[in-house]
C-alpha cells in the first residue's frame, strides 16, 4: 500500500502528496478559454485598417477589403480580431470571408499566398481566343511573388483573351504583357477618359434631375413616360421600370434602392462600358429613380471585377453631394468581391448587408422586403442609364427605336468569332445576323455555327434560328432566353461539348451552394459532361430538377445551355 | 374581416391562418410531404434549401418549396403531382449520391434514411459521388462526419438561431460549401460549447453523440426505451428525453418542455454517465472501528475500504439511527443538525426537513440555498413576502430591456441564456453588469456592458436609483398605490449621484445615468441576477437595490418585465419552497410564529422546536463550539462548498455521529460514520420545481446499481427507525401531503403533474396553467404594498492589502457543476474541463512572469492551494478568478466565511488573495 491515505491502527488518518480529485486524470486543462487565442496586435492592426468606431456590421465585407488590400490575404488573427472589434462571432466572418473569390484567406500555420495575383479569365470568349494557352504560358514563366489563378468572366469578351494583374485590367492579353506589368507591380486600375461632371453638365446633364427636385416634374408622370418608353429591366429579367417603380411606391416607406452592378453573366460588358464612359448619365438616373421612391438610402453595388469603375464612382459621387443634387438621400458604393450570384438581385440584398450572397425566396419580392428588410428598388446600370435620355427626348424618341415589334434601344453585347466585337447599340429585337454584320461579319476561317444569345445561362442557338429577335419572350419557346443580350459568336471551330461544359463549370463554381438542385446538380452535371460520352438520361433528369426545383435563376438556368447541345448540336455528342 | 385564408390542396378546398406555410397546412390535412431542412419545432424557421418537400403551385413556372411557401387566397396546391414527386425523389437521389451506404452510416435511422424508406426510393443512386469531407474527431462528446452532411444548414440554424452559440457557420461556396467551426478548425478545438443542440438537429447523423459510433464512425448503440424526465442540473428544469439500453444512458435529447423548448445544454445532454461510473456507492459502508476522522485526509478510491466496511442494510440503517438517537438523547435537538439538498426533489426535501423538526425536534435543518440565493430570498421576503422569481426568465421574450447583474447565465443557466440572446437578438436592450466580461457569449449581444469594481453593487445601483428618481423617472403613480417606504429610499440614494459614485463603482456617471434611463423608460423591463448579487456579505442590500428599482420604475408584474433570480440548483425553489430552511415551515412561514408552530406540532403528533435553527454556516460553528455532535446529510458536500472548508472539514471530523447518503464516497462522506448508497436523479420519482416555479415532474430512467436505494426510502427507513410512524408507499403519497401544507401548490395535484408533466405555480384552477407572471395587482404582505427597503454602502468584509493584493472571486464552470461530485464523473464533461484552474488576465500573468498554464499557489488568510493558470480576457486586472468544482484544489480552502446579516450567506464573491508562481511547478505525485 501507500504511504499517502493510512496509517493503520488508532494513529491519525492522513492524506498527503498530489490532491486527488474525481476525475479521470487523462487529460491538462487548457490554458485559454475555448477556441482560438486573439492576439492584441491583430485588434491593433486591424484596428488602424478599418478606422474608428462606431463598426457597422453590414460593412463586412468593406472592412475584409480593406485588410485584403493591405496585407494580400486575411489571416486568421486579422479575421478574429475583426470578428471581435464588430462583436460578429467568427463563423459569421469565415463563412463571408470564405463565400467570395477575391478574399484569400490564410489559415493559422498556412502561407501567405504571391503578392500580386494575376487573375485569367477563363469564360467561353477568352476560352474560345486562347486563355487556355495564356494561363500556361504564365504558368511557366518564372514569376516570384506572383500567382496566376483562373477567374471567371471580368467583362472584357470584346477583347479577349483578358486578365487582370492586381486591379489593373489587361485587354489581348499576351503572357509578356502580363509577366511585364506583373513583375513592375502595374497593378493598380487604369482609370479610362470619361466624361467629366463638368462636360456632362455642360450638354445640359442633371437639367431632368433637377427638375425632378424642384418638383417641375411629378413622379407619376416621370414613371408614364418610361412606361411609353417601353423601359425594361436591361440587367436581363426585362421588367417594366415603370411598373416597378409603381410597386416599390406603393409599399410603406422608409423605403432603398439598390443598384446593380454586379454584371457577371459571362459575355455581358455593356454596363462596365456605359460606366467607365459617361457614368453621370447613369448617376443622374440613379439619382432621379431615388427621388422617384424616396429611398432612404442608395447602394451602388459595383462588381469588384471593375476596380475602374469603382474608383470612378467614389470620385464622382462626392462631387455630386458639393453640387447639391443628391439632397434626400444617402448613397455610396459598396464593392463586390467575386461572386456571380450576386447579380441575383436578392443575393445581392444579402451581400449589401454584410453577408453570404445566398439569393431570397420569393415572395416576398424585394420590392416589399429588401435591404434591411424595407422595400427596395433594384435596378440596373443600363436601365438607370437610359432614364435621363428617356426624360428629355420624351418616351416616342425610345419606343420607336425598336425592330420586329420590339421597343427600344438595346446594348447588345457582341463576342466571338465576329471581326469586330463590342457594344453594339441597336434597335431592340434584332437578330444575330443583324449583330453579326454589324460587326463586321464571322471572322476570317469562321462558318457561323450557333450562338448564345443571352450569356452563359442564356442557352445556345443553331445558325439556323439565326432570324429570331433578340428581345425578352422571343426565345423561350426555344429553351433559351436574351437575358443580358450578352450574344456569342460560334462557329464551326468551336465544339459545342467543349461549350457546354465550360458553362458548367462556371455554374459549379458560381453556385452559391444553397439549394441542392444546383449546389449538386451542377456540380453532378460537371462529371457527367466530362465523361467521353454523355448519359442523355441522367444530363435530362438532372435538367429537369434544376430547373423546377433550384431557388434562383442561376440554377433554374445553369443547364439551358447543356440542353441545347443535345437538342439542337446532336452531332457535337457524337 | 378574418385572417383565414381558403386555397385548393390537392383537389380539395381547405382553410388555414394567414401566415401558414403549405406544409404546415398539408401536415395538418394529413398529407406528409418529405422534408430535411426544415425542422417543424420550436426556435427553427424554414430555411427552403433542401428542396425535399417542393409541390406544384398551379400557375407558377417552377415548383414551391412547402416549407417555405405561404398559402395565399385562391391558390391551388397539388403536393404529390409527378413533377413534384419526380423532383422530390431527384433530390433524394442527388444527396444518395454523396452519402455513406446505409449499412455504413453514421446514423441508419436518422431523418434522411427514414425518409428514404417512407417514399418507398432506391437506397442508391446513378449520379457519381462527389469529393466528401474527412471525419473531424476532435471534440470528447461530439463526432462530426460531413462525409453525410447535405448542407441542410439545420446546425448552423441550431447554433446560430436556436442556442445563439454563433460557433458553426456554413463556409465555402457551391459543392465546397460545408458547415465550419469558426475559422473551420476541428470542433473540438473551436468556440464550440457542446450544447448538442446540432447533433440533435441534424437530419443525418453528420452531427451525432460520438458514444454511439464505432471507431469507424458507424452508429452501433441503439436505445431500448426513452423515458421523459428532466435534466438534473441547473434551475432551468430542462424536460429531458432518456435513451437507455441495458440499464444504461445512451444519450439525451431535450424535450419541448415549458423552459427548455427542446434546448439542452452540455451538462444536460452529455453529463449523464456519471451514475454509472465505478465510483458509484452499491452498498451501504459503516467507518471500521478505531480509523480516526482527519479533516486533513484525502482519501483515495483505492483505500475506501481501509476506513469504512460494507454492511447489511439493516446494519446501515439501526447504525446510522442509533448513532443520532445517542446525540439526541445526551443533547437533545439542538445536537443535531440536517443538510437535505437542492439536487433532490420536492418530495425528499419535504420528508428530510420534516424528519429533522418532527424527529428530533429541532429546526437545525438547511441546504445549499444558503450558499446561493438566501440574501435574494430574504430581500425579496422583506419587500415582497415572497421568496420566487415574479416573471418566468421567458419574459425575456416580450421585454424590451434586461439588466443582468452579477450572473453569468451563459455558463450557469446556458438554456435561460438562449432566450435572453433570442430578445437581444429582436432588439431588446441587454445590460449586462459584471466585474467579469462576458466575452463571446453573452457579451456579444450586450447593449451596454458594465464592468464595474467587484464588491460595489450598491454603489451603482443606488446611483441609477437616483438618477431614476432625480430625472423624475419614477413611475409615481405605481409608487403611490404599490408600495410603502418611498420617502426613506429617495433621502438615502440622494447623495449617490452618479458623479460621486463613479469613482466608487468604476463606470462612468454618463452610462449609469444612460443606463437608468433605459431601463426606466423602457416599457417592459426585466432583472436578472445571481450569486455576483446575493453572495456578499451586503448581498441583501444588493437584492434590495434592485427591487427598489423595479418597484420605483414599476417595472414588475406586467408581461416582459419583474424580478428574477436566476436559481442555481435544479431544486432549490422546490427544497427552499418545501420548508428546508431553519427558520421557516414548508411555504416559507416562520417557525417562530406560534399558530404557525401550534397547526404544524398538531398535524406531525409531536413537540416542535419554537425557535428558528442555525444556517449552514453557523452549523459548523456550532460543531465547534461542541454544540452540535450528530448529522445527517443527504446529497450536500459542505466539505467542498462552505466557504473556507479547513474550517468546515474540521467541524465535519469532528462530529460524533454523521449519517452521509450520496452517490459517491464525497469529500464530506470521509469523515461519515455511516454512508447511505442512495438514488441518481436519473433513478428517482419526484417533483422539482425549476426557477420559474414551474412544477415539473421527473420519471426513473434506469435502476439504482446494486443495492443503492430510493432516498426517500431511507429518510422513511431512518424516521422509522427512530420511532416516527412514517408509511408512505410511494412519492406520490408524500407529495399529496406535502401540497396539503403548502397552499403555493394549490390546484396542482400529482394526478395533474402526471398528465400535464409542468405546472406553474401559484396556479387558480385545476384546469388552468399557473400564474407566470405575479403580483399584478398587489403583493403578499398584509397591507398589500411591496416594502421599498433602501441600502446602505457597506465594502466587501476582506479588502486586499499589501499582503494580499488581489481579489479573489469564486464561481463556476459551464462545464461543472457546484462541487463537481456529478460532473467531474461525467465523462465527457471531465474531459473538456479536466482540472483545477485559475483565470486572470493576460497582463496580471505577465506581471507575474507567468506563461498561461504554468502552476500557481494562491493564497489567502485561510489557506492555499495549487493549480494550472488559464489566460482570460474577461477576468479584469487585479482579480483571479477560481471554480471551487475541483476537489484538488478546492477554491473554498480560500474563501470568507464571513456572512451576510440578513440572508446568512458567506461572501463567496470577494476576498483578498495572493497569486505567486508555484515554486515546484506542477502539484507533485505522491511517492510511491
Amino acid at each position: 500500500m501507500s504511504d499517502v491515505t493510512l496509517k493503520d491502527g488508532n494513529g491519525a488518518v492522513k492524506g498527503a502528496g498530489k490532491a486527488i480529485h474525481p476525475g479521470a486524470g487523462r487529460r491538462k486543462a487548457v490554458p485559454f478559454p475555448k477556441g482560438r487565442v486573439l492576439d492584441p496586435v491583430d485588434l491593433e492592426v486591424v484596428a488602424a485598417l478599418i478606422g474608428a468606431p462606431p463598426y457597422e456590421r453590414p460593412l463586412l465585407i468593406e472592412y475584409l477589403h480593406k485588410i485584403q488590400d493591405a496585407e494580400g490575404c486575411l489571416p486568421a488573427g486579422r479575421l478574429h480580431a475583426l470578428g471581435d472589434l464588430l462583436k460578429i462571432p467568427m463563423a459569421h466572418v469565415y463563412e463571408v470571408a470564405t463565400f467570395y473569390a477575391h478574399f484569400d484567406v490564410v489559415p493559422d500555420g498556412a502561407e501567405k499566398p504571391a503578392a500580386t495575383t494575376v487573375r485569367v479569365c477563363e469564360s467561353l470568349s477568352c476560352m474560345m481566343a486562347g486563355a487556355e494557352q495564356l494561363i500556361a504560358a504564365l504558368q511557366s514563366e518564372n514569376m516570384p511573388n506572383v500567382r496566376v489563378v483562373r477567374a471567371p468572366c471580368i467583362g472584357s469578351c470584346h477583347t479577349a483573351p483578358a486578365c487582370h494583374v492586381g486591379h489593373h485590367h489587361v485587354d489581348h492579353a499576351s503572357a509578356e504583357k502580363v509577366k511585364e506589368l506583373a513583375l513592375e507591380g502595374h497593378v493598380h486600375a487604369n482609370i479610362p477618359d470619361y466624361q467629366t461632371l463638368g462636360d456632362y453638365i455642360e450638354g445640359g446633364g442633371y437639367k431632368v434631375l433637377r427638375g425632378c427636385l424642384a418638383d417641375e416634374i411629378a413622379v407619376d408622370d416621370v414613371i408614364a413616360r418610361l412606361s411609353d418608353g417601353g423601359l425594361r429591366g436591361l440587367g436581363g429579367a426585362g421588367f417594366p421600370t415603370g411598373r416597378k417603380w409603381t410597386f416599390v411606391r406603393a409599399e410603406k416607406g422608409p423605403r432603398m434602392m439598390a443598384v446593380n452592378g454586379d454584371e457577371g453573366e459571362p459575355g455581358t460588358f455593356k454596363d462596365r462600358h456605359y460606366l467607365e464612359t459617361r457614368p453621370h448619365q447613369f448617376l443622374e438616373g440613379t439619382l432621379i429613380a431615388a427621388w422617384a421612391v424616396e429611398a432612404e438610402e442608395v447602394f451602388i453595388y459595383m462588381r469588384d471585377e471593375y476596380p475602374a469603375v469603382i474608383k470612378i464612382l467614389n470620385d464622382e459621387i462626392p462631387k455630386l453631394q458639393a453640387a447639391g443634387l443628391v439632397p434626400d438621400t444617402k448613397i455610396s458604393v459598396r464593392r463586390g468581391a467575386g461572386a456571380y450570384i450576386c447579380g441575383e438581385e436578392s443575393a445581392m440584398i444579402e451581400s449589401i448587408e454584410g453577408k453570404r450572397g445566398l439569393p431570397r425566396h420569393r415572395p416576398p419580392y424585394v420590392a416589399q422586403v429588401g435591404i434591411f428588410d424595407r422595400p427596395t428598388l433594384v435596378n440596373n446600370v443600363e436601365t438607370l442609364y437610359w432614364i435621363p435620355q428617356i426624360l428629355e427626348k420624351g418616351p416616342e424618341w425610345f419606343a420607336s427605336q425598336g425592330t420586329n415589334d420590339a421597343k427600344g434601344l438595346r446594348s447588345y453585347s457582341v463576342s466571338g468569332r465576329v471581326k469586330n466585337p463590342g457594344v453594339v447599340l441597336t434597335a431592340a429585337g434584332s437578330t444575330v445576323q443583324d449583330l453579326i454584320e454589324q460587326c463586321g461579319g464571322m471572322l476570317d476561317g469562321h462558318e457561323f455555327k450557333g450562338y448564345l444569345p443571352g450569356g452563359a445561362s442564356g442557352g445556345i442557338l443553331p445558325a439556323s434560328k439565326g432570324d429570331l429577335p433578340l428581345d425578352f419572350g422571343q426565345l423561350e419557346k426555344f429553351g433559351c432566353f436574351v437575358g443580358s443580350h450578352a450574344v456569342v459568336i460560334l462557329s464551326d471551330k468551336d465544339d459545342m461539348k467543349d461549350v457546354a461544359l465550360n458553362l458548367m463549370r462556371f455554374f459549379e463554381d458560381e453556385s452559391c451552394g444553397q439549394c441542392t438542385p444546383c449546389r449538386n446538380g451542377t456540380e453532378k452535371a460537371v462529371q457527367l459532361m466530362s465523361q467521353e460520352s454523355w448519359d442523355g438520361q441522367l444530363l435530362e433528369d438532372l435538367s429537369k430538377v434544376m430547373a423546377d426545383a433550384s431557388i434562383c435563376g442561376l440554377g433554374q438556368a445553369a443547364a439551358n445551355p447543356l440542353m441545347s447541345v443535345i437538342k439542337y448540336f446532336p452531332e457535337d455528342l457524337k | 374581416m378574418t385572417d383565414k385564408i381558403t386555397f385548393e390542396l390537392d383537389g380539395r378546398m381547405v382553410e388555414a391562418e394567414a401566415g401558414e406555410t403549405i406544409w404546415q397546412v398539408a401536415k395538418r390535412e394529413g398529407t406528409s410531404i418529405p422534408h430535411l431542412c426544415w425542422l417543424p419545432q420550436p426556435g427553427y424557421r424554414s430555411d427552403g434549401n433542401c428542396r425535399a418537400c417542393m409541390v406544384e403551385v398551379e400557375g407558377e413556372r417552377v415548383l414551391a418549396a412547402s416549407c417555405q411557401r405561404k398559402v395565399a387566397e385562391g391558390m391551388k396546391v397539388k403536393s404529390a403531382s409527378e413533377r413534384a414527386k419526380k423532383s422530390r425523389e431527384m433530390v433524394f437521389e442527388l444527396l444518395l449520391a454523396d452519402q455513406p451506404a446505409r449499412e455504413d452510416s453514421h446514423d441508419p435511422v436518422s431523418a434522411f434514411w427514414s425518409w428514404i424508406d417512407d417514399m418507398g426510393i432506391a437506397p442508391t443512386s446513378r449520379y457519381p459521388k462527389g469529393k466528401r469531407p474527412e471525419p473531424d474527431s476532435t471534440h470528447a462528446a461530439i463526432a462530426v462526419n460531413l462525409d453525410a452532411c447535405i448542407n441542410c444548414g439545420l446546425c448552423v440554424r441550431a447554433c446560430r438561431e436556436v442556442q445563439h452559440n454563433d460557433v458553426i457557420g456554413m463556409g465555402y461556396r457551391g459543392h465546397g460549401a460545408r458547415p465550419v467551426f469558426d475559422f473551420d478548425i476541428g470542433m473540438g478545438l473551436s468556440t464550440c460549447v457542446a450544447c448538442g443542440e446540432c447533433v440533435q438537429a441534424c437530419p443525418t447523423g453528420a452531427l451525432m453523440e460520438a458514444n454511439l459510433l464505432d471507431e469507424k464512425g458507424k452508429r452501433v448503440q441503439f436505445e431500448d426505451k426513452s423515458v421523459d424526465t428532466l435534466c438534473p442540473y441547473c434551475g432551468v428544469g430542462c424536460q429531458t428525453r432518456v435513451h437507455v439500453k441495458d440499464n444504461k444512458i445512451l444519450y439525451v435529447d431535450g424535450r419541448d418542455g415549458s423552459a427548455n423548448e427542446n434546448r439542452l445544454c452540455v451538462k444536460g445532454r452529455f453529463g449523464f454517465d456519471y451514475i454509472h461510473h465505478p465510483d458509484r456507492l452499491t452498498k451501504p459502508l459503516i467507518r471500521r472501528n478505531g480509523v480516526a476522522k482527519d479533516a486533513n485526509m484525502q482519501l483515495r478510491k483505492e483505500d475506501i475500504s481501509e476506513v469504512f466496511r460494507e454492511a447489511s442494510w439493516d446494519e446501515a440503517i439501526e447504525f446510522a439511527a442509533s448513532g443520532l438517537k445517542k446525540v439526541h438523547d445526551k443533547l437533545g435537538g439542538a445536537g443535531i443538525a440536517g443538510f437535505g439538498s437542492a439536487k433532490g426533489s420536492n418530495e425528499e426535501a419535504y420528508l428530510f426537513q420534516k424528519l429533522i423538526r418532527q424527529g428530533f425536534g429541532t429546526n437545525n435543518v438547511d441546504h445549499c440555498t444558503r450558499l446561493c440565493h438566501a440574501s435574494s430570498v430574504a430581500a425579496l421576503m422583506e419587500g415582497l413576502n415572497s421568496g420566487a422569481v415574479t416573471a418566468p426568465f421567458m419574459a425575456a421574450e416580450q421585454s424590451d430591456c434586461m439588466i443582468v447583474i452579477g450572473a453569468r447565465p451563459n455558463q450557469n443557466h446556458p438554456v435561460a441564456a438562449t432566450y435572453l440572446k433570442d430578445a437581444a437578438s429582436r432588439g431588446a436592450k441587454l445590460i449586462i453588469m459584471d466585474p467579469r466580461g462576458h466575452g463571446g457569449g453573452l457579451g456579444r449581444y450586450a447593449s451596454h456592458m458594465l464592468q464595474f469594481k467587484p464588491g460595489t453593487d450598491v454603489a451603482l445601483l443606488n446611483a441609477m436609483l437616483n438618477v431614476i428618481i432625480t430625472e423624475g423617472m419614477v413611475d409615481i403613480q405605481y409608487v403611490q398605490a404599490h408600495t410603502e417606504g418611498y420617502e426613506d429610499l429617495k433621502n438615502r440614494v440622494a447623495d449617490f449621484t452618479p458623479e460621486a459614485m463613479a469613482p466608487v463603482c468604476g463606470i462612468d456617471a454618463a452610462m449609469i445615468r444612460e443606463v437608468a434611463r433605459i431601463y426606466a423608460r423602457s416599457e417592459r423591463s426585466l432583472i436578472f441576477w445571481g450569486m455576483g448579487i446575493s453572495q456578499h456579505t451586503h448581498g441583501t442590500d444588493n437584492s434590495r437595490c434592485l427591487i427598489s428599482l423595479a418597484l420605483v420604475t414599476g417595472h414588475i408584474g406586467r408581461p416582459g418585465s419583474g424580478l428574477h433570480p436566476l436559481r442555481g440548483q435544479n431544486n432549490v425553489q422546490g427544497a427552499s419552497d418545501a420548508g428546508l430552511i431553519p427558520m421557516v415551515y414548508p411555504d416559507y412561514i416562520s417557525v417562530e410564529d406560534p399558530a404557525v408552530h401550534a397547526k404544524f406540532e398538531r398535524l406531525w403528533g409531536r413537540p416542535l422546536d419554537p425557535k428558528r435553527g442555525l444556517t449552514v454556516v453557523e452549523i459548523m460553528k456550532a460543531i465547534h463550539a461542541g454544540e452540535i455532535r450528530g448529522m445527517y446529510i443527504m446529497g450536500e458536500n459542505p466539505a467542498m462548498s462552505d466557504p473556507d472548508v479547513q474550517h468546515a472539514r474540521e467541524a465535519i471530523a469532528a462530529l460524533d455521529h454523521l449519517v452521509v447518503q450520496d452517490l459517491f464516497v464525497t469529500e464530506t462522506a470521509w469523515h461519515a460514520d455511516v454512508v447511505l448508497p442512495a438514488s441518481a436523479h436519473a433513478e428517482k420519482w419526484g417533483t422539482f420545481t425549476n426557477t420559474n416555479r414551474q412544477v415539473q415532474l421527473a420519471r426513473p430512467v434506469v435502476n439504482p446499481p446494486g443495492e443503492a436505494r430510493q432516498d426517500w426510502e431511507l429518510v422513511q427507513a431512518l424516521a422509522q427507525k427512530i420511532g416516527l410512524d412514517w408509511n408512505y408507499k410511494d412519492v406520490g403519497e408524500v407529495y399529496t401531503e406535502m401540497a396539503s401544507v403548502m397552499p403555493s401548490l394549490d390546484n396542482i395535484s400529482w394526478q395533474r403533474l402526471l398528465k400535464e408533466e409542468s405546472v406553474t405555480y401559484p396556479c387558480d384552477d385545476p384546469g388552468k396553467p399557473g400564474n407566470e407572471i405575479i403580483f399584478s395587482t398587489s403583493f403578499p404582505t398584509k397591507s398589500g404594498r411591496a416594502k421599498i427597503v433602501p441600502a446602505k454602502l457597506l465594502p466587501p468584509d476582506e479588502l486586499p492589502d499589501e499582503h494580499y493584493p488581489m481579489v479573489l472571486t469564486t464561481g463556476r464552470l459551464l462545464e461543472h457543476w457546484h462541487t463537481g461530485s456529478m460532473t467531474r464523473r461525467a465523462s465527457s464533461l471531465d474531459a473538456l474541463e479536466p482540472e483545477a484552474i485559475a483565470s486572470l488576465n493576460p497582463r496580471d500573468l505577465e506581471k507575474l512572469g507567468l506563461t498561461a498554464g504554468d502552476f500557481v499557489d494562491v493564497g489567502t488568510r485561510r489557506g492555499s492551494i495549487r493549480l494550472r493558470t488559464r489566460a482570460e480576457r474577461d477576468v479584469p486586472e487585479g482579480m483571479v478568478f477560481i471554480p471551487f468544482c475541483f476537489a484538488e484544489a478546492s477554491a473554498n480552502m480560500l474563501t470568507n466565511p464571513q456572512l451576510d446579516p440578513l440572508g446568512k450567506i458567506p461572501e463567496f464573491k470577494y476576498c483578498a488573495a495572493r497569486v505567486e508562481k508555484a515554486e515546484a511547478g506542477e502539484p507533485a505525485e505522491a511517492a510511491e
